[in-house]
């Protein structure tokens, strides 16, 4: 019998996190530049980013 | 001639008794005090026979019969094993180590004194 | 400029590169040695992004900015859901399914018609996708050769139509290699991987130039974007889009799954499922990585351009151009090539097999069965449809190029096929996780679907293009306003991917739903749909062989396994089978009901499930079981479940009850052996004396003639013998009532000093005879008043006082007595300048008939006993009671006793 592992519990989780920080309204937040750069586009590269690492971080650690 | 007594144990008293009635029957006798005693006394006085009592400090009885037994020079012994603790096991591992009679104590003096005269006559 | 044969070189040359690892990557996995590993199958599933990402999506952010992001993040979000996904492997990899159409329709009862219906909507869908792939290549071809671009060449000297018929014949070497069309295709999933490298390091490279070559870097390219209005805007989001950007995520994400190349290689292809622990997260940061320049090469070039003519799907190209750049360009146009080829061929292969097994052979089965039947082998006419169907997907994506040309119905495509697959959604999570969905509720729900699809996505498309009247769409379908395509009941002011997402889900989701609710399903439904649904709770094996009666024979379904996968694979599967079920050979094989099962997963790894089961039941006599026996069948095997897991859990606690149970009994035996011990030892101590005693009565009765010196000797040593039984006796109880918890206290205040001075008293006569020295050094009365059992307490001093007396040696002996109240407590010291112990005997001497001083001298006189009753006395009134002594310096016995603390 297989019960679902906390690996994929985390990485559900994660989406479900990752849903409404990548979407509106969070996403009319970030406004202005930050040298240059527009601060959207850093918010949302970052996110992302961020995203992945912590998904490579859960799916990557043995878990027990 | 007389045969030759060893009586090896710790309790004073109990050697007081044994060798009393030892002597009563015209045995020769020596005392040992614990094991190790024992088994210089079995090489000095070379007796016939020995009253070896379980529990004695320094060597038990049963650590003394085995070495007696290990020696083939002295196949001749008879060994008499005296015990308070009456455990069938105890018996039986004394009787495995080579002794040739088990007595618990207390024992009856007749009993006694018929059985060392028998196994001595038997010889 | 380059020359149009050093393109036509470098291309070829780029396929053969491909063939050449798809073709090392298949003998590998023929010698069982995968190429296959996570990063591969995390590469791989980058097919997801075709020539539409790496032309199209700068072109959407030269007019949409960011938005173009949410086809990437939709795919980044849903992959999370590992566990949906792992499901969909684990059903597919059981159940021998090979495209998204057998799912759905394995799911529904092995349903040819819902088989038939996926088939066509991913026709639909999708071709026109595979168009665009088409016109990506031209385009970029005309980019690198402009006088080509305005000539309307014959079709035959099309190089686009070329390009086509490459990739057909690349397709059909690699889609179809074997014989046997069940296997996977490593070779390829290798090659696409190497295609998704290739063009994520040609667009980095593009991004690299335009963002550090073109511009200084990310903060210039921006500040300048800034400065110019035309531009500006693309920095910014548009938040009145917001609905626009969550369905945008929504349809992607559903994509990922849906799109038929997508499942191909996440489900069909994947070898492991421990692969997705890698693709996970390396496929959302290859789409993070090739998107990361999209809008700075989009900025980029429209600073660059200004307002001329350039079409901004193909700066990637045009930039790298205009600064003479051609090795760049060359590079970009391997990329886009490889983007273009990698969708085309994995999507055609996914498209061929649903087209033979789930159009074609249903048709010939039923139409020319009679014809086919007397071939021996079918597995060579299987092969043949299947390659004549990716000609025919690719015939008709070029066919479509061709019609569409520049036409919004080709540029609009990638999120109107998004859109197609998104209908899958409710049939496809319904089956997986809801029992009660019906075939009849699928195919109402996709069909509805479909069709709002078509109306309000697809048709506007071709009236856009100027194909169709715009009439349904500007006044609605016979002049009825709420018919508007893409405001339809009114619903206006959205975009028309989400107009089109919200009405075709609601009517697909709702006719789902409500007709499943509304439809009984038939007995094989039922049963497929608890195959699906509790996959990972269920050995499939375990209902098969109930939910199948009927009479079969061996020969009939053998034959047909050689017919449609050739005798050799037949033979070989056939004897995997019997080993598993340790048969040696297979023809002894029995048919039952297993085997019966395994020859149709067989098949449906062939023809599909829906055609598997009309070709095991042309030859096996099937009793048909009602839906009724069908559930009580499955109600009962869930019951059993239920029961063996309850089994297991009982089981499990027996187990533990069972291991506290031996301990409990460890314990016992250990007590018992500890109680034994301790019988044996009394006893011991018992016979002793009484040996002493009955051989001197017996003696003194045996003889009255004993002389007088002797006889007085021997009733002496009785005397004392029985007195030394009658302490023995004594002791022995009374530890025995201490130890129990029997013993009878009396509590009372008790001035430890007077004790001290009583129990000196008392054994003074003692002390006297041996000519030992005693001392006392005693607190002022009334200062060490403690709660106890005063006759206990002179019991513990007169026994520390004898033993001291007993070991220390006579005339120059001495005995110290020191009581101090401090600290919360009474402290009563009794030292002696006796022999001493050693360390391992100062805690000896607290075990029972252990006594000290292992004299050669003679044998104390002690029980021993003493010590451990006195250490249970003082232990009970709180205290403590220890020894303190070196060999050869004396010992010190120490108790104490608290003070009460209320005084």
């Amino acid at each position: 019998m297989k019960r679902s592992s906390p690996t994929r519990q985390r990485l559900a989780a994660l989406a479900l996190f990752g849903i409404p920080l990548l979407t509106y309204p969070l996403l009319a937040l970030p406004e202005g530049r930050t040298g240059g750069v527009p601060n959207v586009f850093l918010y949302l590269f970052g996110v992302w980013g961020v995203l992945i690492a912590l998904a490579a971080w859960v799916a990557e650690t043995p878990s027990k | 001639m007389s045969y030759k007594i060893l009586i090896a144990d710790d309790e004073p008293n109990i050697v007081i008794s044994l060798e009393f009635l030892m002597k009563k029957e015209g045995f020769q006798v020596a005392i040992a005090n614990d094991g190790e005693e024992a088994l210089a006394k079995v090489d000095s006085f070379k007796p016939d026979l020995l009253l070896l009592d379980v529990m004695m400090p320094r060597k038990s009885g049963f650590e003394v019969c085995e070495a007696l037994r290990a020696d083939p020079a002295r196949a001749g012994l008879r060994i008499v094993m005296l015990t308070a603790k009456g455990r069938q096991t105890e018996v039986a591992k004394g009787l495995a180590l080579g002794a040739d009679a088990y007595i618990t104590k207390p024992f009856s003096t007749k009993d006694l004194v018929a059985k060392v005269k028998s196994m001595l006559e038997s010889a | 400029m380059t020359s149009s044969w050093f393109v036509a070189f470098l291309a070829t040359a780029y396929l053969g590169v491909l063939f050449a690892i798809a073709r090392y990557g298949d003998a590998r996995a023929d010698a069982g040695k995968s190429v296959i590993t996570a990063n591969v199958y995390a590469l791989s599933l980058a097919v997801y992004c075709t020539s539409w990402t790496f032309f199209g999506s700068v072109g959407r952010a030269t007019s949409g900015g960011l938005s173009f992001l949410t086809i990437y993040l939709g795919p980044t979000l849903m992959i999370l859901a590992v566990s949906v996904i792992v499901k969909m492997i684990r059903i597919s990899k059981s159940l021998r399914i090979t495209s998204i159409a057998d799912f759905v329709a394995s799911r529904y009862g092995k349903s040819q018609l819902l088989a038939g219906l996926v088939t066509v909507i991913a026709v639909v869908g999708v071709v026109p996708y595979i168009a665009l792939q088409l016109k990506a290549i031209s385009a970029s071809l005309d980019v690198l050769f402009p006088m080509s671009a305005e000539a309307s060449e014959p079709w035959w000297r099309d190089s686009t139509f070329a390009i086509a018929a490459v990739l057909a014949v690349f397709t059909i070497l690699f889609g179809t290699r074997h014989l046997d069309a069940t296997e996977r295709h490593e070779g390829m999933v290798a090659a696409i991987a190497f295609d998704s490298v290739v063009k994520l390091a040609a667009f980095v490279m593009v991004g690299l130039f335009v963002t550090f070559g073109l511009f200084d870097g990310f903060p210039d390219l921006f500040q300048r974007a800034a400065a110019n209005p035309d531009v500006a805007g693309l920095l910014e989001l548009d938040s009145t889009r917001a609905g626009t950007w969550a369905s945008l995520i929504l349809v992607s994400g559903l994509a990922i799954l849906f799109l038929p190349r997508q499942f191909q290689i996440m489900v069909v292809e994947n070898v492991d499922e421990g692969h997705l622990r890698r693709a996970v997260w390396l496929f959302p940061l290859y789409l993070l990585l090739i998107n990361l320049f999209v809008l700075p090469v989009a900025i980029g070039g429209l600073l660059h351009f200004g307002g001329r003519e350039v079409n901004p799907d193909t700066f990637v190209l045009t930039l790298p151009l205009s600064q003479g750049a051609e090795g760049l360009a060359m590079l970009t146009f391997l990329g886009g090539l490889s983007a273009a080829t990698g969708m085309v061929i994995v999507e055609t292969i996914a498209l061929s097999t649903m087209v033979c097994n789930d159009l074609v052979m249903p048709w010939l089965l039923r139409s020319q069965w009679h014809n086919l039947a007397e071939k021996k082998d079918l597995s060579h006419i299987l092969l043949g449809i299947r390659r004549g169907a990716i000609a025919l997907v690719l015939l008709l994506g070029y066919v479509y190029f061709r019609a569409a040309g520049e036409a919004y119905a080709l540029v609009g495509i990638g999120l109107i096929s998004f859109a197609a697959v998104a209908q899958f959604a409710p049939a496809i999570f319904g089956g997986m996780y809801w029992k009660a969905g019906t075939r009849r509720g699928a195919v109402s729900g996709l069909l509805a679907g479909f069709l709002v699809w078509l109306y309000t996505l697809l048709l506007p498309s071709f009236a856009k293009s100027g194909w169709i009247s715009r009439d349904f769409m500007d006044a609605g379908l016979f002049g009825w306003p709420w018919l508007k395509a893409q405001a339809l009941f009114g619903l206006g002011g959205m975009d028309d991917i989400t107009h089109c997402l919200f009405w075709s889900l609601f009517a697909n989701l709702g006719l789902f739903v409500g007709v499943s609710l509304l439809s009984r399903p038939n007995a094989v439904e039922a049963s497929q749909a608890e195959r699906f649904v509790d996959i990972f709770r269920l050995d499939p094996r375990a209902a098969d062989s109930r939910l199948w009666r009927g009479k079969a024979s061996v020969e009939a379904l053998v034959g047909l396994l050689e017919r449609f996968l050739g005798p050799g694979r037949a033979h070989q599967q056939l004897a995997a089978y019997a080993a598993r079920h340790r048969v040696a050979d297979w023809r002894k094989l029995s048919a039952d009901a297993q085997f019966v099962h395994f020859a149709e997963t067989q098949l449906a790894g062939a023809i599909g499930s829906a055609s598997a089961r009309v070709m095991v039941g042309s030859v096996v006599e099937e009793e048909t079981l009602g839906l009724d026996e069908v559930l009580d069948i499955l109600d009962e095997a869930s019951q059993v479940r239920a029961y063996s897991r309850e089994l297991e859990r009982k089981s499990k606690e027996l187990e533990a009850a069972t291991a506290e149970l031996r301990q409990a009994n460890d314990r016992l035996l250990e007590l018992d052996r500890l109680k034994d011990d301790f019988i044996s030892t009394v006893t011991h101590e018992l016979r002793t004396p009484l040996t002493s005693i009955r051989a001197l009565s017996e003696m003194l009765h045996d003889d009255p003639k004993l002389e007088l010196a002797d006889r007085t000797r021997f009733l002496g040593i009785i005397v004392t013998e029985a007195e030394r039984l009658t302490r023995l006796i004594n002791q022995i109880l009374d530890l025995a009532k201490l130890e129990s918890g029997q013993a009878e206290w009396t509590t009372g205040e008790v001035d430890i000093a007077e004790v001290v001075r009583e129990s000196v008293d008392s054994l003074e006569q003692l002390f006297r005879d041996k000519q030992v020295a005693i001392s006392t050094e005693l607190p002022e009365e009334g200062s060490a008043v403690v709660l106890a059992d005063r006759d206990r307490l002179v019991q513990v001093m007169i026994n520390l006082l004898s033993n001291a007396v007993k070991f220390v040696p006579g005339e120059t002996g001495r005995v110290e007595v020191t009581v101090k109240a401090d600290g919360g407590q009474v402290r009563v010291e009794v030292a002696d300048n006796g022999p001493g112990l050693s360390p391992g005997e100062s805690e000896l001497i607290f075990e029972k008939f252990r006594q000290g001083g292992n004299t050669l001298t003679d044998k104390p006189q002690g029980t021993g006993l003493g010590l451990p009753i006195s250490r249970q006395i003082v232990e009970y009134f709180g205290g403590r009671l220890w020894v303190e002594s070196r060999p050869g310096q004396g010992a010190t016995f120490v108790f104490t006793v608290p003070l009460p603390t209320n005084t």
